[in-house]
Order: C-alpha cells, then sequence, then structure tokens
C-alpha cells in the first residue's frame, strides 16, 4: 500500500468521529499523517468523550489548527468545502427574489454570511468560516439540507 | 394511510420499525445523527437524513430539526421508537401542529403518565393499587401513617427523583432522625423540602401489562417478568411472568386496563407494577407511553405484531381484535446483549465490530443493527442487540437461549454474553420468579469466577 487516497482519509477521519480518540498520528513507510480534532490539545491528554467537538467538515483543512497533514492529500474539487451547521431548508438570499448573499467569484470573509438556514421558522445564518473566494455553490435554494452537507466551495485566499 | 414514515431513533429498533414498513409497503426515512450515518438503519431505511452532530441533544433529541426533517421529506408520520423523543409532548404537539401523524399517544395522554405524583393519582381515581403510603408534615402524621402501612418505609422527596432524598425507616425508633434528615435534604436539593411515605418493598417482582387501545377498545397481551435487573436498568425480560399465581395475574391485567381506559389512553402502551412478593398484592409504578424495548416477547408469545398495530391505532383504525382474540401460547426469554466489560464494572465497551453472525437457529428471534464492520459509538447506550428464545416451556426457552449465547459471534467489541449465560444457567433464575435484588446478589459470584 504505497499512498492514502482522499476516500481513504475520509474513512479515517470517520473512523476518529465516532470514537472518543482526539488524535491520531500513522505511520505508513515513509508516509506520516497526524490528525487531530479542532480544541484538542497537542498530544494533550484526552478529553472527556461526550460533548466530543466535530472535525472540521469532512476533509482536512489546510487553515485547521493543529492538523499537520503531511501527506500530498489534494481536496477532489479544490477549495474548502463549507458545511451547513444544522438540517434545515438552505435559502441562498435574504427574501424572496432578493440577490443571492453569495455568487461564485465573490471574495468572503470568515463573517460574510453565505446563506440562511430555516428550522422551525427559525432562521439561522451561516458565515462562510474562512475567507477566500467562492468556487461553486452546490446546495440548492429552498431545498432541505442535511447537517454537515457542503453548502458552498471556498479557494482560501 | 400512512405511506412514508419518519423514524426518530437509532440502533435496533430503527431497524425493528424498518421491517415492519417494509412488509406494509411503507417507506422510511430515518433522522440520524452523524455518528450513525452509515448504519444498518441508515441503510436499510428508504432514506436517510442527518439531523445533526454526535451528541444526542444536539441530533435524536432536537424537536425541531425532526419535524423540519420529516416534513421537508414528504413523511405523513413520525415514530419516536424508545427513549429519546418518545414521551415528549413538544413533540406531539409539533406534530399535530403540522399535520404529522404522531405515532403515540395523544398530548394529554403523555401529561397523564409523564410525572409519577399525576400518574399515583390516576391509579387512585381509577381504583388501582398504590404502594402505600402518603404525605406527612408534622413528625405525628409520619409516625401514624407508618404505624397504619406498616415499617420498613421509604421517605421520598415530592420533587424528587434518580434516588436523592430518599431515605429507608425500619422502625419507629428510627423515623424522626431520618425524617428531618429527609426534609432537609429535599429542600436542599429541590428547593422543596416536601417528603412522602412510602411502603418499602423488600421483595418486590417488577411485572408489567402490554395495553393495546385505539381509544375505544381497551386490551391486554399480556403481562412481562423485567426482575432481572442491573441499577434499575432491565437486563433479561420474559413473558409470562413464572410461577405468578392466577388471582394476582388476573388482577395485574385488569388494573392495567382499568389505569389505561380510566385516562382514554389511545396507542401502545405498558403499565408497570411492583409486585410485593411477601403479600401477594400489587402497586401501580407507573406507565410507559411507546413501544418498549422489549416488546419482542410479548410478540413471540402472542403472534402479534405490536409495531404494525401501533402504526394502524395511529392512522385512526379500529383494533381489528378482541381481548379473546389474543392467545397467549409458550414462554419468551429476552437477553439484552450490551457493549459492556462485565469484568471490568461493567464499564462501556464501543468501538468497530469485526465480525458479527447471529444465525437462524429455531425459537429465536435476533433484533439488532449490528454487521461487520458496524461502529458503536460511545455517545449512546451500550446495548446492541437483543436475543428473544422461544419455546412451549419455560425451560425450553431456557435452552434455545443457552444455545444461542454459544452460537452467536459478535466480535470487537466486548459484550455482557458472560453475564447472560450465567443466569441462564443459574438455578434460582432456572426455577424462576426472582425478584428485583437477584442480579445483584448474582454478580459477586459471577466476578470472582471472570477474574
Amino acid at each position: 500500500m504505497a499512498e492514502l487516497t482522499r476516500a481513504d482519509i475520509d474513512d479515517i477521519l470517520k473512523l476518529i468521529d465516532g470514537s472518543d480518540f482526539d488524535e491520531l498520528k500513522l505511520e505508513m513507510g515513509d508516509l506520516k499523517l497526524e490528525l487531530r480534532r479542532r480544541g484538542a490539545g497537542a498530544s494533550g491528554a484526552s478529553a472527556p468523550p461526550a460533548p466530543a467537538v466535530q472535525a472540521p467538515a469532512a476533509a482536512p483543512k489546510p487553515e485547521a489548527p493543529a492538523a499537520a497533514v503531511t501527506a500530498p492529500v489534494v481536496a477532489s474539487g479544490g477549495g474548502s468545502e463549507v458545511p451547513a451547521p444544522l438540517l434545515g431548508t438552505f435559502y441562498r438570499a435574504p427574501k424572496p427574489g432578493a440577490a443571492p448573499f453569495v455568487q461564485v467569484g465573490d471574495s468572503v470573509t470568515a463573517d460574510t454570511v453565505i446563506g440562511i438556514i430555516e428550522v422551525m421558522k427559525l432562521m439561522n445564518s451561516v458565515p462562510a468560516g474562512i475567507a477566500g473566494t467562492v468556487t461553486e455553490i452546490l446546495a440548492e435554494n429552498g431545498q432541505l439540507v442535511e447537517h454537515g452537507q457542503t453548502l458552498i466551495r471556498i479557494q482560501p485566499a | 394511510m400512512i405511506r412514508r414514515l419518519f423514524i426518530a431513533n437509532r440502533g435496533e429498533i430503527a431497524v425493528r420499525i424498518i421491517r415492519t414498513c417494509r412488509a406494509l409497503g411503507i417507506e422510511t426515512v430515518l433522522g440520524v445523527s452523524e455518528a450513525d450515518r452509515d448504519s444498518l438503519g441508515a441503510q436499510l431505511a428508504t432514506r436517510a437524513v442527518r439531523l445533526g452532530p454526535a451528541p444526542a441533544t444536539a441530533s435524536y433529541l432536537q424537536v425541531g430539526a425532526v419535524v423540519h426533517a420529516a416534513k421537508a421529506t414528504g413523511c405523513d408520520a413520525v415514530h419516536p421508537g424508545y427513549g429519546f423523543l418518545s414521551e415528549n409532548r413538544a413533540l406531539a404537539e409539533a406534530c399535530a401542529r403540522e399535520g404529522l401523524i404522531f405515532v403515540g399517544p395523544t398530548p394529554d395522554n403523555l401529561d397523564a403518565v409523564g410525572d409519577k405524583l399525576t400518574a399515583r393519582t390516576h391509579a387512585i381515581d381509577a381504583g388501582v393499587p398504590v404502594v402505600p403510603g402518603g404525605t406527612a408534615e408534622t413528625l405525628e402524621d409520619a409516625l401514624a401513617l407508618a404505624e397504619s402501612v406498616g415499617y420498613p418505609m421509604l421517605i421520598k422527596a415530592v420533587a424528587g427523583g434518580g434516588g436523592r432524598g430518599m431515605k429507608r425507616v425500619n422502625s419507629a425508633a428510627e423515623l424522626p432522625g431520618q425524617l428531618d434528615l429527609a426534609i432537609a435534604e429535599a429542600a436542599a436539593a429541590f428547593g422543596d423540602g416536601r417528603v412522602y411515605l412510602e411502603r418499602f418493598v423488600t421483595v418486590g417482582r417488577h411485572v408489567e401489562v402490554q395495553i393495546l387501545s385505539d381509544g375505544a377498545t381497551v386490551l391486554h397481551a399480556g403481562e412481562r417478568d423485567c426482575s432481572v435487573q442491573r441499577r434499575y436498568q432491565k437486563v433479561v425480560e420474559e413473558a409470562p411472568a413464572p410461577g405468578l399465581p392466577d388471582p394476582l395475574r388476573a388482577g395485574l391485567l385488569a388494573a392495567a386496563v382499568r389505569f389505561a381506559r380510566h385516562i382514554g389512553y389511545r396507542s401502545l402502551g405498558t403499565v408497570e407494577f411492583l409486585v410485593d412478593v411477601d403479600r401477594q398484592e400489587f402497586y401501580f409504578l407507573e406507565m410507559n407511553a411507546r413501544i418498549q424495548v422489549e416488546h419482542p416477547v410479548t410478540e413471540a408469545i402472542t403472534g402479534l405484531d405490536l409495531v404494525a398495530l401501533q402504526l394502524a391505532i395511529a392512522e385512526g383504525a379500529p383494533l381489528p381484535m378482541t381481548q379473546g382474540d389474543i392467545r397467549l401460547t409458550g414462554h419468551a426469554i429476552e437477553c439484552r446483549l450490551n457493549a459492556e466489560d462485565v469484568a471490568n464494572a461493567f464499564m462501556p465497551s464501543p468501538g468497530r465490530v469485526t465480525r458479527a453472525w447471529f444465525p437462524s437457529m429455531p425459537g429465536l428471534r435476533v433484533d439488532t443493527h449490528m454487521q461487520p464492520g458496524a461502529m458503536i459509538p460511545p455517545y449512546y447506550d451500550s446495548m446492541v442487540a437483543k436475543l428473544i428464545a422461544y419455546g412451549e416451556t419455560r425451560e425450553a426457552a431456557i435452552a434455545v437461549m443457552q444455545a444461542a449465547l454459544r452460537t452467536i459471534v459478535l466480535e470487537g467489541v466486548k459484550t455482557n454474553a458472560p453475564l447472560h449465560a450465567a443466569i441462564m444457567a443459574d438455578p434460582a433464575f432456572q426455577a424462576g420468579g426472582v425478584d428485583t435484588t437477584y442480579l445483584a446478589g448474582l454478580l459477586p459470584t459471577l466476578t470472582g469466577a471472570t477474574t
């Protein structure tokens, strides 16, 4: 087994998600992979398992603190995925007929609102969470998005 | 008619509900947390939607997310399973508001059984025996009450729960000191110093009655004995209750039906009783307004599909049978297989299942969400499978269970299978009719053998 594929990394991340470990170190020949939950101290004592911090999105992001990924991992679509922070109906614009919050090519900061998710008539604004350029809008306006589903993709600045 | 059902639960009960839905041709949407998105239920449901992150408070307990997901996926009904939101009034009301069928009782039913004192009052009104006792504001009241009921007594906080503020009193001499202590503890812990006293049942069995009601017809489907418990958690259940004298059984069944009828209950439900072995009496404990974990033992001896009946009642259909149509034959025992380490103080043992094999065997039913590669996440309860053994006699059912425990394979995590094997082989259990202190007494001999 010469190298890890993106799918392998996703599988490993799922494993960690379902476990109460905060950190994983994997060495296979020349390849060395270190994964750490956001907020977990470097090789620190294990955090209490119950309110486990979600691993960032579905793939390791280059800017994720302390996530030292030395393996040559290239995210397939390019850029960072912005996941839905909760389940609900996704809206791209503040109200029907209004201009969308963001379009492909727009520059955003971490605080830029990229959409709204409605749950039982409560509106929750979704920030980009990262500065960069919008490269793709994946979630459809007015449709159900699940928790963790990718809404848009951003090429980090 | 229910065409597409949203299941707001996980684990084996999600799979169990999907089974009946598939048989009935009902589509299913399973709401899952991030930790359960590859679970067997998620694979078997027509569709799975991610409700939220792994912790239940952010996913399975989110009424808004459940109702929103059910509506957005075109479901016409919501099944809450057991635990989580199954007896949650807010979910039942939100479903009604949004035009969804809640597969469970009415919000008023949930209120009637929601807290112990309200339920106890309903039981008294329905002429159902409750544990003898009452409130006491002064020491004189308490002494008079204890005198008429008989020692030992238990002092409980009216606002309490979880054992806090509970004091056992063995004699009149102990009462004054313990009463002061209980009142002080209740006031400190709950901001409410009111206490009540009830009879402490030293030798008790936990026997419960399965109720089926369409709102007009109230039927019972026999009783279950759930006395094999560890720290108030049921470990082994069986139906019928072994060695229960006929007048006592008849009294229990009638009382359960009377209680359900009194509160206008409509759905599946279970009325729980404490059977006082020494006095040959029974007392109402509470009513569970949902499908129970141990429902398969009732299904085994009646041939009913309780989930199908629950769905039909929710649709508004009248019960398709009379009391005389419900025949109880044979004996069934259920063992709850938990991912826990018996030798290490029953520590939960989450992890990845490497092998899972539950072959078909005569008389055996297995309800599980385990399969090779399944992940047992650390966020939820540790039950991984229910083994249900059926035989024409209790002896035959025990033999089926013993064969099953020797045969099944679940590797990658530790399970309490050795505990179940020890219980099935124990002469006291085999004799039948053990009380709720039984398992605590058996454990030291077991751990002595395994360490």
